[in-house]
């Protein structure tokens, strides 16, 4: 008891207690980070870089201020961090060339200038941030549930088990099987191009993530056999009509021909 | 040989005018017929085909007892893709090795069946057409004798047809009160609620870009004809920027700061119209491309539907939430046979016209 109380007042006594505590914090840092560094992480260093990659990158089409300019870019002023994660994350965003929809391409930056740019336009003004891993974690949802909201709110466009399909005029609802589960949640909060907003209030963030396990289970595959897209009749009916009726009427005619 | 030479030898010919009989083709003996090794070849070919069909039955009876399809849904496909594919050969393998064996082997002589004239021979006629005059005259149809036995003949093919037609007809409806086609679910202060869970729905919850799928509260806790009800009353909700939506003369009451409560019953054929592009303000139907122009009225600017869609006129209630100010003015879904009569126990006011005309 003496012993440990004399040494409560050893010389290096402050530089150890300093030294457990920086260690306690750093552990509840990297506990903390299993979520996206940039739920909360964003720093004044991160807003100041993503200024710098959005005026390099965006600022011609978008303006400087990130105000939009009239018929060719939206005001990005209150989209949120979730927005531009999904836009960039995709590769949508740099936009390569107008035309009906914006085409999903290989990102063009790493995550960690994805981040930042997040963070310089969630600056501008408050909108949806980015999900958390545990927000998106298929495991987590209900997939029955999931179904449900899916099919009154999803299906009409991305069809009852995400394959996509057609809208009008050359746009179309993309296929949700090769979309990253956080993409998913984003697109949802935010509405991209033609798809429209489902907030928190309409689909609760457990309803959403639900609907990310519904997708995660169709991951299994398809019980039936060739699939054709998942997109309906047409695909089904093009290879009924013209593979099917085409092998078996080459073969009566094989059946009818003589033999050399 | 030139071409012409061709023509002469291989269409029939023709000599003055008649047409000539070009007979049959020359026998060309099979390669088989006069080579033992051909003949040979084809029986291996025959029994390799056949082979074919045995290993493909060994196989479905090998995946039959190996694969267990129960565990996963990836199982299942595997087992369906590879029982298929085996039975497929088990039985193509017995088919092509019959016709294979017939085409080759088998004899080759041809035969010749004439076709006899389609006609039927005078006499025959004049039998059969006797025939039928003798029934005529046994049974008195032509004459007055035995008018009971007629007119209860008549009769019974005339209503016999009845008994499949109307349980037919009876079951498509059992209710023939068309009055009800006129009105839905909804009444002045029903609320809007989400499909499916029915939980009603605030103002502030319906962001610009926003779109609700809408059932009428209470629909969820009805005992009979849910299913009935909600196919009439489901209703599309959506908000877009004030600025961009053309309010149509005579409704400018029936909206809420943006946001417009459209049916989602299509007019065409009643599929429901759910595709709505938020840029656009584009709603389109999936089953025939009918388009709709939420901004302007819901009127049809693509496809074959002939009318904009029924508005719902909807208010803000104490509490906040959006609720019906009355039921649709004017029937929802495609057209029927007496769809613009009104009166019949309607109780509410004199449809609008809907011209789809608007004030910009």
């Amino acid at each position: 008891m003496n012993a440990l109380a004399s040494r409560r007042y050893h010389k290096s006594a402050p530089v150890i207690l300093v030294l457990l505590l920086l260690g306690l914090l750093t552990g509840i840092g990297f506990a903390a980070s299993g979520a996206p560094a940039q739920a909360s992480t964003a720093s004044a260093d991160d807003v100041a870089e993503g200024q710098k990659l959005f005026a390099a990158n965006c600022a011609s089409c978008h303006g400087l201020d990130a105000q939009g300019t009239d018929g060719v870019a939206p005001s990005l002023v209150g989209v949120g961090a979730a927005a531009v994660d999904f836009q960039v994350g995709t590769g949508r965003m740099p936009m390569q060339q107008s035309g009906p929809q914006v085409q999903e391409k290989k990102p063009q930056f790493n995550d960690k200038q994805i981040s930042q740019l997040a963070a310089f336009v969630a600056s501008l003004g408050e909108g949806p941030s980015v999900p958390t891993a545990e927000m998106v974690d298929p495991a987590l949802g209900d997939p029955a549930v999931g179904m449900q909201i899916f099919r009154t709110n999803c299906a009409m466009c991305h069809g009852s088990i995400g394959g996509g399909g057609a809208l009008t005029q050359g746009k179309f609802a993309p296929n949700l099987w090769s979309t990253s589960n956080t993409h998913i949640y984003e697109a949802m909060l935010v509405g991209p191009q033609s798809m429209p907003v489902f907030n928190d209030a309409n689909i609760t963030p457990e309803n959403k993530r639900n609907i990310i396990a519904y997708l995660d289970f169709q991951q299994q595959g398809s019980p039936g056999g060739l699939k054709l897209g998942s997109i309906g009749p047409v695909a089904e009916g093009f290879w009924g009509w013209l593979v099917l009726l085409g092998l078996i009427i080459a073969s009566t005619v094989y059946v009818g021909a003589r033999a050399s | 040989m030139s071409t012409e030479e061709k023509q002469h030898t291989a269409a029939p010919t023709h000599e003055d005018g008649e047409w000539v009989n070009p007979g049959l083709p020359p026998h060309r003996p099979r390669r088989a017929d006069n080579d033992p090794k051909a003949d040979k070849r084809a029986e291996r070919q025959t029994a390799a085909l056949f082979g074919l069909s045995i290993v493909g039955t060994v196989a479905s009876l090998a995946v039959y007892f190996t694969l267990d399809p129960t565990e996963e849904i990836a199982n299942i496909r595997t087992t369906n893709i590879l029982l298929g594919i085996s039975i497929c050969f088990a039985m193509l393998g017995i088919g092509l090795g019959a016709i294979h064996w017939a085409r080759t082997l088998m004899r080759d002589h041809e035969m010749v069946e004439e076709r006899h004239a389609l006609r039927t021979s005078d006499e025959n006629r004049a039998v059969a057409v006797q025939y039928l005059k003798d029934g005529a005259e046994d049974s008195g149809l032509t004459t007055s004798r035995r008018t009971l036995l007629k007119g209860s003949l008549i009769t019974a093919v005339a209503i016999a047809p009845l008994a499949v037609l109307v349980p037919q007809i009876g079951n498509m409806g059992r209710n023939w009160n068309v009055a009800e086609f006129r009105h839905t679910m909804w009444k002045a202060g029903t609320r809007l609620a989400r499909d499916p869970d029915g939980t009603p729905i605030k103002a502030a919850d319906v962001t610009i870009g926003s779109v609700f799928h809408v059932i009428p509260e209470g629909l969820n806790e009805l005992e009979h004809g849910k299913l009935e009800e909600k196919a009439k009353a489901v209703v599309l909700l959506i908000r877009m920027d004030p600025s961009q939506l053309n309010v149509v003369e005579g409704r400018e009451s029936w909206s809420f700061d943006g946001i417009v409560a459209y049916s989602k019953i299509c007019t065409h054929v009643g599929c429901p119209v759910a595709l709505y592009e938020q840029q656009t303000h584009h709603l389109l139907c999936p089953c025939h491309q009918s388009t709709f122009d939420v901004a302007n009225g819901a009127k049809v600017i693509f496809g074959p539907a002939k009318r904009p869609l029924p508005q719902l006129p909807i208010a803000v209630d104490d509490e906040g939430y959006i609720i019906a100010q009355s039921d649709f003015l004017e029937p929802v879904g495609p057209s029927y046979w007496d769809r613009l009569k009104h009166g019949s126990g309607a109780s509410s006011p004199e449809p609008t016209p809907t011209t789809g005309e608007v004030t910009s």
